[in-house]
């Protein structure tokens, strides 16, 4: 029986392989390289000039052929370890750098592009900025292609301001901030569009205080080993505890998405949006609002996350991301070359004017037209410290708690010391 | 092989047995190819589809390892420690208790009573029989997200109700206390249903003579309800209870669109509680953990539901 059963398996096994020689054979003849492009990009305007550029690169060359994958956001984080670690890894994927991306480094899954970069003597290098290369570089290597910046900052709505009697060029320090929070709620209007249910939104609170608490140093001394119980991040979680007390946020902001919340604020249903770099576009504006237009550009007004006085962080510290295109390690050599094509000075200016990004290739800021991320442009040349989002930069695991506490901590539902106990664990269990 | 030469030099006092031995053989050779041909395709998927996982999961769950590579670093029982000191994770088996609990003292009697009554020959009862299994039928991400809009406070149907009767809206899924028996309300809703249908069909096996015999016996409604349909639905309700339990334990697609587990974990499940915080955080090694902890739970509950309450199902 073992013996029938063993031929029989062997058989089996001789014909898989065989169909399996067979396709490949099939794949390996045909003279295309294929470029599997996985992304997350649901706005059908941005991936039409994505795959306009794709098509452009195709035109030029004809033996390769770029393909799209698409994953929805949580899902792409949800499947990637297991995509990566298997035969139909993509080429390139989304990356926003961080712990995430150097977990996925030690995995030997990725393929660095030094040498691409170098190549020539560096031509590639050189149209990049430096700084986002060296965002995205663990260990003197570089793991993904930038291709653009994120800033966070709170954008406001002036009427609604105005209505209330606020002036925003008057919030400089938390105080200021939280005077300006409770004049709106006096006026009956909803200071804060807070998306709490997708959590993230909301550790935008807390890293940017953690950030102002303890400054450029305290924090990557933290995050380098120190660990993340001292006063100043006592003192960020306590003022967010605070900022929790007044109420600022939209009614059943615990269960709205970031979506949600972005709807909130583009209708005018509350005063402020502690949103991204493209919060005041029309685009923007346009995506979220319920009435498919939102408000009129001259109705937005921005301003940084204030500072906190006397403590070491600087008010030109930024929070915000960057996002680059990882290289895997089977992909075709093609793929390098598609990407030096996709971030070239000029597809960056036209990313920059058509989709309303921040571009890292240098030059390419001629292509950014709105008003509000010129001068997100001109400060972030002005910025003192760039920090990767929280929840990024500190890995999946910290990162997910430290969003889990700030929605904790705004709902009064944690102590400060608990809260900041539960992410020195999480962050103890990495070291 | 060898065997089959020596029968003939065997002693007489031995030939009825190896008689015997011989027809089993020949019975063995007759099934054999069968077994050959049959056994291996369910066996290799079982094996690898079910016992290997299974076991793979037993061994990531001593580690801590965040999928990628092969795991290395070996933690012993820290994920387990860790998860039984997780506040989430004590929720969301409070909350498995709480859907279980429903499932059974609301569900099943709600399905039930509804049953006997579209069971009844009665002007539509076929158009509701299918009108109760609609939900049912609905994928389960798609009923989450149509609750979700439901109870919006801002536009959903329950906001209409509220501000209609001149009140301010409530966000039930956004708040700690309110969404949980939001939730359960859903999952009524949902599976009520099916269970309907499972009564439907143990009812429509009753004798109807049983009946007719208690009637003529001068029985109420509630009587023949109590002393003849119920016991011999008996067997029917148990496996209804055994579903809800099973179901209960596995609850996921549901909840993950209409409250993500949220707010501040309050209708965390198990299910949910090991994709939020094993596969979304990259902790495989302790959401295998947990993968082990739910698969102990169904499994002493299923085994243990069926030796006490189905052993004569």
């Amino acid at each position: 029986m073992n013996m029938l059963f063993g031929r029989l398996a062997r058989h089996r096994l001789a014909f898989a392989l065989s169909a399996v020689a067979l396709m490949t054979g099939v794949s390996s003849a045909s003279a295309q390289s294929v470029i599997k492009w996985l992304h997350l990009e649901a706005d059908p305007n941005r991936l039409a000039v994505w795959e306009d550029i794709a098509a452009q690169y195709q035109a030029q060359h004809p033996d390769v052929k770029i393909e799209f994958q698409f994953l929805e956001n949580e899902a792409f984080k949800a499947k990637l370890p297991t995509l990566l670690q298997s035969a139909d890894a993509p080429s390139m994927f989304y990356t926003w750098g961080g712990g995430v991306l150097k977990a996925q480094t030690e995995t030997g899954a990725l393929r660095p592009i030094n040498a691409a970069l170098e190549a020539d003597g560096g031509a590639w290098a050189s149209q990049l900025s430096a700084a986002a290369v060296d965002g995205l570089s663990i260990d003197g290597k570089v793991w993904a292609v930038p291709f653009q910046w994120g800033q966070v900052s709170f954008f406001y709505n002036k009427d609604l301001f105005a209505k209330a009697g606020v002036d925003a060029a008057s919030i400089k320090t938390w105080d200021d901030f939280l005077g300006a929070v409770s004049t709106l709620k006096a006026a009956n209007i909803t200071p804060i569009a807070g998306g709490g249910g997708d959590k993230w939104p909301i550790h935008f609170y807390w890293s940017y205080l953690a950030m102002r608490e303890v400054g450029k140093d305290g924090f990557n001394a933290a995050k380098n080993g120190k660990g993340f119980l001292g006063d100043g991040f006592k003192n960020a979680s306590q003022k967010l505890i605070d900022l929790g007390a007044l109420e600022p946020f939209q009614a059943g902001y615990l269960g709205a998405t970031s979506p949600d919340a972005n709807a909130v604020f583009a209708d005018g249903r509350a005063a402020m949006l502690l949103g991204f770099q493209n919060t005041g576009t029309d685009l923007f504006q346009a995506n979220f609002a319920t009435d498919n237009k939102g408000l009129a550009a001259d109705n937005i007004g921005r301003f940084p996350f204030p500072g906190v006085d006397g403590a070491p962080g600087a008010i030109t510290d930024e929070l915000g991301g960057l996002n680059g295109w990882v290289v895997t390690a089977n992909a075709p050599p093609e793929t390098e070359q598609f990407l030096k094509f996709f971030v070239n000075k000029e597809n960056a200016t036209r990313l920059a004017s058509d989709t309303g990004i921040l571009p890292t290739t240098l030059g390419a800021e001629a292509g950014v037209k709105d008003p509000f991320m010129k001068e997100i442009v001109t400060e972030m040349g002005k910025a003192t410290w760039h920090q990767n989002y929280l929840d990024q930069d500190l890995g999946p695991n910290v990162g997910r708690v430290v969003n889990d506490m700030s929605v904790e901590l705004v709902s009064g539902q944690i102590s400060a010391d608990d809260a900041l106990q539960q992410i020195q664990d999480a962050f103890s269990l990495e070291q | 092989m060898s065997q089959t030469s020596s029968v003939a030099a065997s002693p007489p006092s031995m030939r009825a047995p190896s008689v015997a031995r011989r027809n089993r053989k020949r019975q063995v050779r007759g099934t054999l190819p069968v077994l050959v041909l049959f056994l291996p395709p369910a066996l290799l998927l079982f094996t690898v589809f079910v016992i290997l996982p299974m076991g793979e999961a037993a061994w990531y769950s001593f580690y801590n390892w965040n999928g990628y590579g092969l795991p290395t670093q070996w933690i012993g029982t820290k994920n387990y420690e860790l998860i039984f000191n997780n506040a989430a994770f004590r929720q969301a088996l409070i909350n498995n208790g709480l859907i279980i609990i429903v499932s059974i003292l609301v569900q099943i009697p709600l399905a039930l009573w509804l049953a006997t009554m579209v069971t009844h020959k009665i002007k539509g009862a076929v158009l509701f029989r299918l009108l109760f299994f609609l939900p049912y039928v609905l994928a389960d991400v798609a009923a989450g997200m149509i609750w979700r809009f439901v109870y919006d406070g801002q536009f959903g149907l329950v906001a209409g109700i509220f501000n209609t009767l001149g009140m301010e809206a409530p966000f039930w899924l956004a708040d700690k206390q309110a969404a949980m028996p939001a939730l359960l309300g859903v999952i009524v809703w949902k599976y009520f249903g099916f269970h309907m249908m499972l009564f439907v069909a143990g009812l429509q096996s009753i004798d109807k003579s049983v009946l007719e015999a208690a009637d003529i016996d001068g029985a109420t409604g509630w009587q023949k309800f109590f002393r003849v349909t119920l016991p011999l639905l008996g067997s029917t309700v148990r496996l209804s209870v055994f579903f809800g339990v099973v179901g209960s334990l596995q609850l996921f697609d549901m909840i993950m669109p209409l409250t993500g587990g949220g707010p501040s974990n309050a209708t965390q499940t198990m299910v949910t509680f090991l994709y939020s915080f094993g596969v979304m955080r990259m902790q495989v090694g302790f959401g295998s953990a947990v993968g082990v902890v739910l698969f102990i739970i169904c499994v002493t509950l299923a085994f243990g539901y069926k030796r006490i309450f189905m052993k004569n199902d």
